[in-house]
């Protein structure tokens, strides 16, 4: 699943098991996600409602996640701004949802309405390079609550729009519903991702972070895969918002501060960057470091440190990972088992 | 790629696994059981913004709240039962409410949720606090969303709604300003909305009408317009950093209007601090309040509640939050008294639709089957000499077409040991 390794099995002239081994590859993501689905439909049955929940939150968070370390790992582009793409989504889940009250229809929307942002500022992300492309997407994660009091008619400023649910089909009960919801479109995002980046386009996405100039001989329009590169990334942002909708029942610019675009960096840089396993930990991380940060900072009993121990707790594992393990916490284990195998 | 299906399974296994191991602890219950109650414990819950944006003032409540709850059960609790409270805080944060609400009700299994603060953050929940069938009383809030007993039946306010209180300041207006010209800065959401309803129900339209947002400290373009227009008395809705903030613009471009303040951001000593050098401007402050001034050294409820916060909040600053919070706390110590020794959550809710409580508060309580609002009216304070004392008399109204009347205040004494007689 990470870059490196495709770029080691990718050398060998193709043989017949070269070939075999390259249809193995190309099921992979399909056994992956199906065991994925497994997983989560047995956590969901044996889990108590309120960590069927946390898992919830993990899938939403898993979505975003993935699309951005698509983005940033496989393509080189940084974007700080995605909190305001999950807004953006968010938002347009709300506003649907509350006008036609159809689950599906209102997530059909979420979606069409963050392609057409993130193509908007794929756009002009395109022609930045490095600190110039953190600016702009920085810019875009800081202007969410403007724009929600600038137009507070439809957005109704920083007190939001609650969301309108149907409950859910039959006697299942709210949280596993909202598991299985998250879980799916998490699924569904990771697995498109997958064929996506084993093809032609993760290829190119590559081509382009590694050396421009050669991807241009090469024959690869720069541009095109950039715009298209932050698109995918964007619509899994979008996604990802309307899940966190359906899980908050409400939409407001406190529910994706500037810290929270910051925190889906910092999630997928320690999970370890272009990988979608490590994604998958960054989502964990993120639901689970702010949860042990509240449970040890309850103990001591110092309300001050509840709401920033969550910080330091982040910052410290960044640099610990860092140190050990420069590839993230999804590298630690290929390492391992690599060397395991050549030492047998 | 199999490896990666592995370590994913055995992941979320372990993560299952570490999860589940401290869940779980719910309280075994004498007769029926009901959540969060035993026959030597009551528990219940709180989001609080402890941290983040709203915490100035705010978060010195919960510790009040709590520090009366230690004084009951030091005094042996209610029907012999002691009240853990168990405070979260949501940074002001309405996802974190979700999260943190989720993991009272589901996880900690509380009994009931006791004073959730704040507009946006508590909308939130609302729904799923009904699904659950938790009591949900007593929210620090003056939205009129908590009043809605046909869709929320647990739920129930604690402050005076925006709008009862636009009222009554609306009246002062009219009646001590009148022929002025009254202008209106309130927040962008429910609170400035409701309050700017009730201000115009009284005195007609503003001369000119700004708002404002939390995230974004200045309101400079506001009060530039509002001394354009002319404006003699400027009413604000404002939380107290916006108040302070409000006074010091105001006095930068020598602009001297009467200010008239809603009671959630008047809070003298909050505001003063915010002030700092600058805290004389707030003289001739109008605001209101329902409950006792935490100045009012001869009133035998601050005399009682400063004697707890002394023996059971480390002697923290005392101040209107903290008179605040303790009277939460007093006024859900008789709602358990009154629900008697076979504590139910319908039980509780019952007993709060019943009222007849008396405690530190000015004016009634307005609870019945058809009302879930908090308190009924507020009295009028003015700063002088760095204070706020009382004026006049109180005032109870209701948010529709109700004429704003006079009450007087009925003197309850509170129970030496804190918990009030069955």
């Amino acid at each position: 699943m990470t870059d490196m390794k495709t770029k080691a099995s990718a050398s060998p002239v193709p043989t017949k098991v070269a070939q075999e081994r390259r249809s193995m590859r190309r099921l992979a993501p399909i056994a992956a996600v199906l065991a994925g689905g497994v997983v989560i439909l047995i956590l969901s049955y044996t889990l108590e409602p309120f960590r069927n929940y946390q898992l919830a939150t993990v899938g939403a968070y898993f979505c975003v996640t993935a699309g951005l370390t698509v983005l940033t790992g496989l393509n080189g582009q940084l974007s700080l701004g995605h909190g305001a793409l999950m807004a953006t989504g968010a938002y347009s889940f709300a506003l649907a949802q509350n006008k036609w009250l159809s689950l599906p229809l209102s997530f059909v929307v979420a979606i069409a309405v963050t392609t057409l942002a993130g193509a908007v500022i794929g756009l002009a992300a395109a022609r930045l390079r490095g600190p110039y492309l953190a600016g702009l997407t920085l810019a875009v994660a800081i202007v969410v609550p403007s724009v929600t009091s600038t137009f507070d008619e439809t957005f109704n400023s920083d007190q939001g729009l609650s969301v309108v649910l149907d409950p859910p089909p039959g006697t299942i009960p709210m949280e596993r519903w909202q598991a299985w919801l998250a879980w799916t479109g998490a699924l569904l995002t990771v697995l498109l991702l997958a064929f996506l980046v084993r093809g032609a386009f993760g290829r190119r996405l590559r081509a382009v972070r590694d050396d421009e100039t050669a991807a241009k001989l090469a024959g690869v329009n720069i541009a095109r895969t950039q715009v298209l590169a932050f698109v995918v990334s964007a619509v899994c942002a979008g996604l990802s918002g309307a899940l966190f909708a359906v899980l908050a029942q409400s939409v407001s610019p406190g529910a994706f501060p500037l810290t929270l675009s910051l925190f889906l960096v910092m999630a997928i840089v320690i999970g370890g960057l272009g990988s979608l396993f490590g994604a998958l930990l960054g989502a964990i991380l993120l639901v689970a470091l702010p949860t042990f940060a509240q449970s040890v900072a309850e103990q001591t009993g110092s309300h001050r440190l509840e709401g920033n121990l969550a910080l330091v707790v982040f910052g410290v594992v960044l640099i610990v990972v860092m140190l050990a393990a420069p590839g993230g916490l999804a590298s630690i284990r290929f390492t391992f088992i690599r060397r395991f195998r050549r030492e047998r | 790629m199999k490896r990666t299906a592995t370590t994913f399974v055995a992941a979320m296994v372990l993560l299952a696994a570490g999860c589940s191991s401290d869940g779980g602890g719910g309280g075994s219950t004498s007769g029926a059981d009901v959540p969060g109650v035993t026959d030597t414990e009551v528990v219940v819950g709180t989001h609080h913004p402890l941290t983040g944006p709203a915490a100035a003032g705010y978060a010195s409540i919960s510790p009040a709240t709590k520090a009366y709850f230690d004084f009951v059960n030091a005094n042996g609790g209610v029907h012999g039962r002691k009240i853990t409270y168990k405070v979260k805080d949501d940074g002001y944060n309405p996802a974190t409410t979700q999260q943190v609400v989720r993991e009272l009700v589901l996880q900690d299994k509380v009994f009931a949720v006791i004073n959730g603060l704040g507009t946006p953050t508590h909308t939130g929940v609302l729904d799923f606090l009904k699904t659950n069938r938790v009591p949900d009383l007593f929210v620090a809030s003056g939205s009129r969303s908590w009043n809605q007993p046909d869709k929320y039946p647990g739920t129930f306010g604690f402050n005076p709604d925006y709008t009862v209180e636009g009222k009554i300041l609306g009246t002062y207006v009219k009646d001590n300003l009148a022929g002025k010209k009254v202008c209106f800065l309130g927040q962008d959401d429910d609170f400035g909305r409701d309050s700017l309803l009730g201000l115009e129900k009284v005195v007609g339209a503003v001369a000119a009408k700004g708002t404002y947002v939390t995230s974004n400290p200045n309101v400079g373009p506001q009060f530039g317009q509002f001394k354009a227009a002319g404006c003699e008395v400027v009413v604000l809705a404002t939380i107290p950093g916006f108040t302070a903030l409000s006074i010091g613009t105001a006095a930068k471009i020598a602009f001297k209007p009467q200010f008239v303040v809603s009671n959630v951001g008047a809070d003298p000593t909050t505001v003063g601090k915010a002030l700092g050098a600058a805290a004389p401007l707030m003289e001739g402050l109008v605001a209101a309040n329902y409950l006792p001034l935490s100045t009012d050294e001869a009133n035998p409820w601050i005399s009682l509640f400063k004697k707890v916060n002394t023996e059971y909040n480390n002697g923290a600053e005392f101040d209107n939050n903290v008179v605040y919070g303790m009277s939460v706390a007093y006024l859900f110590v008789q709602s358990l008294q009154a629900a008697g020794k076979d504590l139910t959550r319908d039980g509780i809710v019952e007993a709060v639709k019943k009222n007849g409580f008396g405690g530190p508060g000015l004016v009634p309580l307005r609870f019945s089957a058809t009302d879930h609002a908090g308190y009924g009216g507020t009295q009028l304070t003015k700063v002088e000499g760095g204070k706020a004392v009382f004026f006049g008399t109180a005032y109870t109204t209701d948010d529709a077409e109700g004429a704003v009347a006079p009450h007087t205040a009925q003197v309850v004494t509170p129970p030496s040991n804190g918990v009030p007689a069955a």
